[in-house]
C-alpha cells in the first residue's frame, strides 16, 4: 500500500516536471550550474526587472537560447557578458562590474552612510561642547 | 550651525523634488542602445520580396531609417501609415522581426509596402545583434551605415520632430 502510494506520488511529481516549457540539455552539471547563474546574472532587456532565467519574455527565451548556444560552444562567462553589453548596453547586467562609471553605484551608499556618521559625531561633539560651557559659565 | 540643521531638510527635499520632476518626464522603458555611433553589424540574410541575398554593403548609401517590425506586433500596424508617408522624404528598409514569410507578406500586401528593403530575419538573428528588445524598434542609419539613433516604439510625427529631424540635421 505504501509503495503504491510513494510510486503514484513519483509519477505525479515526474509529469508536473515534463510542463516545463524549455529543455536544455548540458554536457555537465557545472555547465547548467553557470546557464543557471548566467540567468539570474543577465536582465531581461524589455521587462523592466527581471532576469532573464526568470522572464516568459519572448526576447528573454532568445537570450537564454544565445546563453545556451554560447556555453555549448565552450564561451566563458565573461565572453557572453560581454557579447550581451555588446548588444543590449551596461542596462543587461545585475551584477555591474566597478569602474569610473560605476563608482557612485558601488561607493555611493557606504559614502553616504559614513558622511551620515560624521555629522552626527559632529552633532553629539558639539551639544556636548555647548554643554560644558554651560555648565562652566553656571 | 543650527540655522543649517533647519534649512538643510528644505534642501534635501528641493533636491528630491528636482530628481522627482525630472522622472515624470523619463521612460523607464527606453534604454540607451549599445549600437548608438556603431555601424549596422554584418548579416546575410534575404530580402523578403525577392529572395534575393541581402548584406549591410547593399544598404542604402544615404541616411535611413531601419524599421524593425513584424505581422504580429499591433504597434507596428500603427506606425506603418506614418513609416509610408516618411518614405517619400528618405528611405525605410525593413527588418521583418521573427515572423513568418507567409505573414509578413499578407501583412505587407494588406497595408502596403513602403520598404525601399526587406531584411527578412525569421529567427531574430540580426535583431539580437542589433539589441533589438521587441518590435516596433526603428534606427537612424547614415550614409556610411553608422547607427545614430535608436527609438523603441511607435515612430510618429512627435517623434520624428522631437528626436528624428535633429539628428538627420546633424548627420546629413
Amino acid at each position: 500500500m505504501m509503495r503504491k502510494l510513494l510510486v503514484a506520488c513519483v509519477l505525479g511529481f515526474s509529469l508536473s516536471v515534463q510542463a516545463a516549457i524549455e529543455t536544455y540539455q548540458f554536457d555537465s552539471p557545472e555547465q547548467e550550474a553557470r546557464f543557471r547563474q548566467l540567468g539570474y546574472e543577465l536582465r531581461c532587456p524589455k521587462c523592466q526587472n527581471q532576469a532573464i532565467g526568470d522572464s516568459d519574455a519572448e526576447i528573454s527565451g532568445d537570450l537564454r537560447a544565445e546563453v545556451y548556444r554560447m556555453l555549448k560552444e565552450g564561451a566563458t562567462d565573461a565572453e557572453i557578458k560581454d557579447f550581451m553589453v555588446a548588444r543590449y548596453g551596461r542596462y543587461v547586467l545585475y551584477n555591474p562590474p566597478l569602474d569610473q562609471q560605476t563608482l557612485i553605484l558601488w561607493f555611493g551608499p557606504a559614502g553616504l552612510l559614513v558622511l551620515g556618521g560624521i555629522l552626527v559625531v559632529l552633532r553629539i561633539r558639539q551639544s556636548k561642547k555647548a554643554l560644558e560651557e554651560g555648565e562652566s559659565q553656571a | 550651525m543650527n540655522r543649517l540643521m533647519v534649512w538643510l531638510p528644505l534642501g534635501v527635499f528641493a533636491i528630491l523634488v528636482g530628481f522627482f520632476f525630472k522622472g515624470l518626464t523619463l521612460d523607464p522603458r527606453e534604454q540607451p542602445s549599445a549600437l548608438i555611433g556603431q555601424p549596422v553589424p554584418a548579416f546575410e540574410l534575404t530580402d523578403l520580396n525577392t529572395g534575393q541575398l541581402l548584406s549591410r554593403e547593399m544598404l542604402p548609401k544615404e541616411p535611413f531609417l531601419l524599421n524593425v517590425w513584424a505581422s504580429w506586433c499591433i504597434t507596428c500596424q500603427v506606425e506603418h501609415p506614418y513609416l509610408t508617408e516618411l518614405s517619400e522624404q528618405m528611405p525605410v528598409v525593413g527588418l521583418n522581426y521573427k515572423d513568418t514569410e507567409r505573414a509578413a507578406k499578407n501583412w505587407l500586401q494588406k497595408l502596403g509596402d513602403p520598404y525601399a528593403l526587406q531584411i527578412f530575419d525569421p529567427s531574430g538573428r540580426l535583431g539580437l545583434d542589433l539589441g533589438v528588445a521587441g518590435a516596433p524598434e526603428t534606427f537612424l542609419v547614415d550614409s556610411n551605415g553608422v547607427i545614430h539613433l535608436r527609438i523603441q516604439g511607435e515612430v510618429n510625427d512627435r517623434v520624428f520632430a522631437q528626436k528624428i529631424q535633429p539628428m538627420l540635421e546633424t548627420i546629413q
